[in-house]
């Protein structure tokens, strides 16, 4: 078998290895098993990557076996389980398995003390195995198989600690909203396949050049369905509300699947099918249009936060917002690099936040940190270049991608100026709620963590732990830093869009467009340095919350938790309460207590009393003889 | 003659049970699961080594006048529809052996007298091709079913036999009356009566009348299967029954109904059942909605996963009257997968209930801490139910929505609905038992339990990952179609 092909087998032997033994492996063996099998998948997928770029046709494929074909009248489509390797999934695979293995290594550390670590770490490995099929599948069923596997995994690791109420629940949200999501994708699919009878990805993209012109109803549809799967997978309008509430999961787990790899599944799944989505223009400004409300919506909720992570998850959904902007304004390599520069810096950033949440006992309210920067300097450094990233500070990951993305927005056909104008107001955003992000935790007066001290001379004698914690934080913080040195060539991929694009003239464009973009988050940064002066002055001894109503409601998300509680939850469990004894059934049962109504009549009549027969056969007669008198 | 020979080896096997329990307490399960294990093998080897490899059509394996005076015929005859249903049926046979194990203390000999009868039932059910013949294993089927129910039931199993047999009863006499019109018109067009189905398919009827006879037929297949309106005796039984009893019921008897669908209502009347369809399909999509809504409003274990059931029979409808080969593929593939995992959900049901002696999800929380095993296999089978991918019953679904989508693209995508009902019920059921704080503390499965839940899971996981298996035999019939 090819190196390809076996890519996902290592995790899934791994994650096979660890469910069957489960508590009888020890710590160092079940890390060793699922770490090892890890540094297989990555060690192969730069191989396969170093294959790729030596390749003629930019191409590697795997076919593994034929699943089942799909017999209609025109003919049969057969649908492999078989891996297709291009330069987008070469990306995919390297941020999968890449930064997957360093958050392996971090997790390894992070869930040493848990009861259940074998369980753990068999979840993440499974979860890389769905992860690896999605983005390799050389179809969509098969990739649909992966979409649902990844939501498995995550619904399984949200609930991790499912001993607490509130993580069951948060886990259970998060498979049906995004289970909404996949629904519609899987309509998508059907209407494809009625439509062009392909479900492979390369024969779709090429029976639709051929069969759709450009704005085609299907094309219009079935790009639409799929969106409505890749908002729900990537947390954006209308079915964002799940993220946040995700970060019940073990901090690991936010980092991996809900910051760097699964979140970003819808992302792929556009980038994935954008031939489809270049042929309806329209569903592309809806992508850009809900892309571009999410970033601003996210951002405007993540000022709010008191939970250091769900400010990070706020984050992320932001960051996905500028990526799927970056794919509705067609900038598609623009949207990728982003998708791989965020991979690297948010997983810092949340992985960081777990080391400091592991130093302070547990500790995730922002307004009982701060003053962090002296005793965690370490943490404190990393964090700053993470934030850096995300902010887009010149030089940094970020900054090039997301440059890229504005740069490409005014002139765009399907995005336009007013787009322009929201990713620019979300890099201000962005800015404003790191600051407050950094002041509140690592600067001011320490509030509350007095244990700190003690804690860390815990951590002294754990120093391998210490080591295996600190290892992956540093190679990511070089990836943020360096990463957007790193030249995305996907012209190969997305050679049509290019076609197209170089018809739209970049000449109408101002000059000033550029220099806006790099000063805006400067602006931010000298903004929250004046508001939030009391977060980071040592003076103040207790900051209070904000509790009036604009920041409840911001913290809440922006109500969209109360709006489909009202509106869908609440009237689907009162029917069914309303309807628990099944209606249709009483109504059955009325024939039940009919019959049953005249057996006690009857058998009342029947009381064996001679009297009562006789005055019943007298009226009888008598009434009968006054029918045949009258 | 291998057909017969099961039916009589399911008989004389259970009046051994029934003989045997009497001499030796503990010998009649002994007795059921070695028949049932080696009636299995016997007839997987006899369709391997037969000496006719090919059933993609209707074959005839014997055919002897039984009642002459009105051509009334012994005939049996099998094609791989009803071969895949009897292989099904076989192996959950051992599986119902097996989940009653320790179950079943009292009366026990005459228990597994009437689990096996109730099987012979099914198994001649599935190859009958004179109706008469067929009709009467329909009603063999069901009389040492309600006697499940009602001797070694729950609570109100009285209640449940009665209003499962009087459901089936009377559904079954439309058919009746289908059947002898049937007859009745044959004898009219070629002046002999005959109740011989592939008669019956040369029978050129008129529209009219065939529609009324299509409806007859259907009626009774549609209480079987059950589609919404007439499927309120399921909940009933599958909850009072005793393990054995729903993983039949649920696993091989719904199947008859379905099996009916495809064989009777759309082979015999294909003109009629084709007008008929859009009000069949608008039953199966309401039956898959208000099943998973009907589900996820449960308490009751078992009543919980029997309204799945009615949701997942939905999709069976939907796909066989949309007249294509692709959803006929799904509904085979669906039949099969849910025999499985609703089979394999009874069972958990039945595990967790010898443990603390009780259906009801209040009861239930946190039981992963302590029996973690069984926490993996529930999740696999709920899994399994909300047609996760990789799983049979995926398939199943995926073929059947694609299928119908060429013919009533509105009604499925309303279906689809169903897929997030499922998810809805299905983290409800897993994550009330299995998951939050613990209330009890559960002893994890045994090996004889692993046994039935991996074999069950196993499965699943290979007609998931290779469906050919089966697709490839549900071929040729499509292309009647």
């Amino acid at each position: 078998m090819s190196l390809l092909a076996l890519l996902p087998f290592y995790p899934l032997i791994s994650f096979l290895i660890l469910i069957s033994f489960g508590k009888k492996l020890s710590w160092q063996l079940a890390s060793t098993i699922s770490i090892g099998a890890m540094l297989l998948s990555a060690g192969s997928s730069a191989v396969l990557i170093n294959q790729l770029g030596n390749s003629e046709s930019q191409l590697i494929t795997a076919h593994l076996w034929s699943w089942f074909s799909l017999t209609t009248t025109q003919g049969s489509a057969t649908i492999n389980v078989a891996f297709y390797l291009d330069a987008l999934s070469a990306v995919m695979i390297a941020v999968v398995t890449g930064v997957g293995l360093l958050i392996h290594i971090y997790a390894a550390a992070y869930m040493k003390s848990d009861e259940n670590f074998s369980r753990f770490m068999a979840y993440m490995n499974l979860f890389i195995v769905a992860m690896l099929i999605l983005v390799l599948a050389d179809n969509l069923v098969l990739l649909y198989l992966g979409w649902e596997g990844v939501g498995l995994c995550s619904f399984l690791l949200i609930g991790f600690w499912y001993q607490e109420k509130a993580n069951v629940l948060a886990a259970r949200k998060a498979f049906i909203v995004t289970r909404i999501g996949d629904t519609s994708m899987a309509i998508g699919l059907f209407l494809l396949f009625k439509s062009l009878a392909q479900l492979t990805i390369v024969d779709v993209n090429q029976a639709a050049q051929l069969s759709w012109k450009i704005g085609d109803a299907d094309a219009y549809w079935i790009a639409l369905l799929l969106l409505g799967g890749a908002v729900g997978k990537s947390a954006q309008l209308p079915l964002q509300t799940w993220l946040p509430d995700a970060m019940a999961g073990p901090t690991p787990v936010s980092a991996l699947i809900h910051a760097a790899t699964m979140v970003t599944a819808g992302v792929y799944l556009i980038a994935r099918m954008h031939e489809v989505f270049l042929l309806a223009p329209e569903v592309m400004t809806y992508t850009a249009w809900l892309g571009a409300l999410t970033l601003l919506l996210a951002g405007v909720a993540a000022l709010a936060q008191h939970d250091i992570k769900r400010v990070l998850a706020y984050s992320t959904m932001s960051q996905i917002g500028y990526m799927m902007l970056a794919l509705g304004a067609g900038a598609w390599s623009a949207g990728v690099f982003h998708l791989m520069t965020h991979a690297f810096f948010k997983a810092l950033l949340f992985l960081t936040a777990g080391s400091v949440i592991l130093a302070l006992h547990h500790q995730q309210n922002l307004f009982k940190m701060g003053g962090l920067f002296k005793k965690l300097p370490v943490e404190s450094l990393l964090f700053i270049i993470g934030l850096y990233c995300l902010v887009a500070l010149p030089g940094s990951s970020g900054f090039f991608s997301k440059e890229a993305i504005i740069a490409e927005l005014w002139s765009s056909p399907t995005a336009g100026q007013g787009l322009w104008y929201c990713a620019i107001l979300g890099a201000l955003l962005t800015s404003i709620y790191s600051c407050r992000l950094f002041f509140l935790a690592f600067l001011g007066k320490a509030r509350g963590n007095s244990n700190l001290e003690q804690h860390q001379d815990g951590h002294q004698e754990n120093s391998s732990q210490g080591h295996l914690l600190r290892l992956p934080l540093i190679l990511l913080a070089l990836l943020s830093l360096f990463g957007g040195l790193i030249s995305l060539d996907l012209s190969s991929v997305f050679s049509s869009a290019i076609a197209t694009q170089a018809q739209t003239n970049f000449i109408n464009e101002p000059s000033w467009l550029h220099t806006v973009a790099i000063v805006t988050p400067f602006i931010g940064i000298v903004f929250s340095w004046f508001y939030f002066k009391s977060y980071r002055e040592n003076s103040c001894d207790n900051i209070k919350s904000s509790t009036g109503a604009i920041s409840t409601f911001c913290k809440s998300g922006l109500g969209f938790d109360r709006l489909y509680q009202y509106v869908l939850v609440r009237p689907y469990c009162c029917i069914a309460k309303i309807n628990r004894r099944d209606i249709i059934d009483q109504v059955l049962m009325l024939s039940a207590w009919y019959t049953k109504l005249w057996y006690e009549v009857l058998s009342a009549s029947q009381n064996g009393s001679l009297r009562w027969y006789a005055a019943v056969i007298g009226i009888g007669v008598v009434g009968l003889a006054g029918v045949v008198a009258l | 003659m291998m057909i017969t020979l099961l039916m009589v080896g399911l008989l004389l096997s259970g009046a051994l049970a029934w003989y045997v329990e009497g001499k030796k307490v503990h010998s009649a399960r002994w007795v059921a699961l070695v028949s049932t294990v080696f009636l299995l093998v016997y007839f997987v080897l006899s369709i391997i080594f037969s000496s006719q490899q090919n059933y993609s059509e209707l074959t005839v394996l014997t055919r002897v006048t039984w009642i002459d005076a009105f051509h009334i015929e012994y005939a049996l005859a099998i094609d791989y529809l009803s071969i895949v249903l009897l292989m099904l049926t076989l192996f959950l046979a051992i599986i119902c052996v097996l989940v009653s194990w320790h179950e079943i203390q009292e009366k026990a000999g005459f228990y597994y007298f009437n689990l096996l009868a109730a099987i012979a039932g099914i198994v001649g059910v599935f190859c009958a091709v004179d109706l008469f013949l067929f009709f009467f294993f329909w009603e063999v089927m069901l009389l040492p079913m309600t006697a499940l129910i009602a001797i070694w039931g729950h609570e109100h199993r009285q209640f449940a036999a009665i209003k499962f047999f009087i459901f089936t009863q009377v559904s079954s006499l439309l058919m009746l009356v289908a059947i002898i019109s049937t007859a009745y018109f044959h004898y009219q067009a070629v002046g002999q009566l005959s109740f011989y189905y592939q008669d019956w398919l040369a029978l050129d009827i008129p529209l009219e009348l065939a529609s009324y006879l299509m409806f007859g037929f259907f009626i009774a297949f549609a209480v079987k299967l059950p589609s919404v309106p007439v499927h309120s005796w399921l909940p009933d039984a599958h909850t009072q029954a005793p393990t054995a009893g729903s993983v039949l019921l649920a696993g091989v008897l719904l199947k008859t109904g379905a099996y009916g669908l495809i064989r009777f209502v759309i082979f015999l009347f294909p003109e009629a059942s084709h007008q008929f369809a859009p009000v069949a399909a608008v039953l199966a999509v309401v039956s898959i909605l208000y099943g998973a809504k009907m589900a996820f409003a449960q308490t009751d274990f078992k009543r919980l996963v029997a309204y799945s059931s009615i949701s997942h029979m939905g999709f069976v409808m939907l796909a066989v009257f949309s007249f294509n080969e692709i959803a006929y593929q799904g509904a085979i593939v669906t039949l099969i997968a849910h025999g499985l995992s609703s089979a394999a959900l009874f069972s958990l049901a039945g595990m967790i209930y010898s443990r603390i002696h009780s259906r009801d999800l209040n009861d239930m929380g946190g039981f992963f801490k302590s029996a973690p095993r069984m926490g993996g296999f529930a999740l696999a089978f709920a899994g399994a139910a909300f047609g996760l991918p990789g799983l049979a019953n995926f398939i199943g679904e995926f073929f059947s929505l694609v299928g119908a989508f060429s013919a009533f693209p509105v009604l499925v995508v309303f279906a689809a609905f169903g897929l997030i009902g499922s998810a809805i019920y299905g983290m409800v059921l897993f994550q009330t038992t299995f998951q939050g704080p613990a209330t009890a503390t559960l002893s994890d499965l045994s090996l004889r339990e692993i046994i039935i839940s991996a074999s069950l899971l196993m499965l699943l996981i290979i007609f998931g990952l290779f469906p050919n298996i089966i697709l490839q035999y549900s071929h040729y019939i499509g292309v009647v179609l």
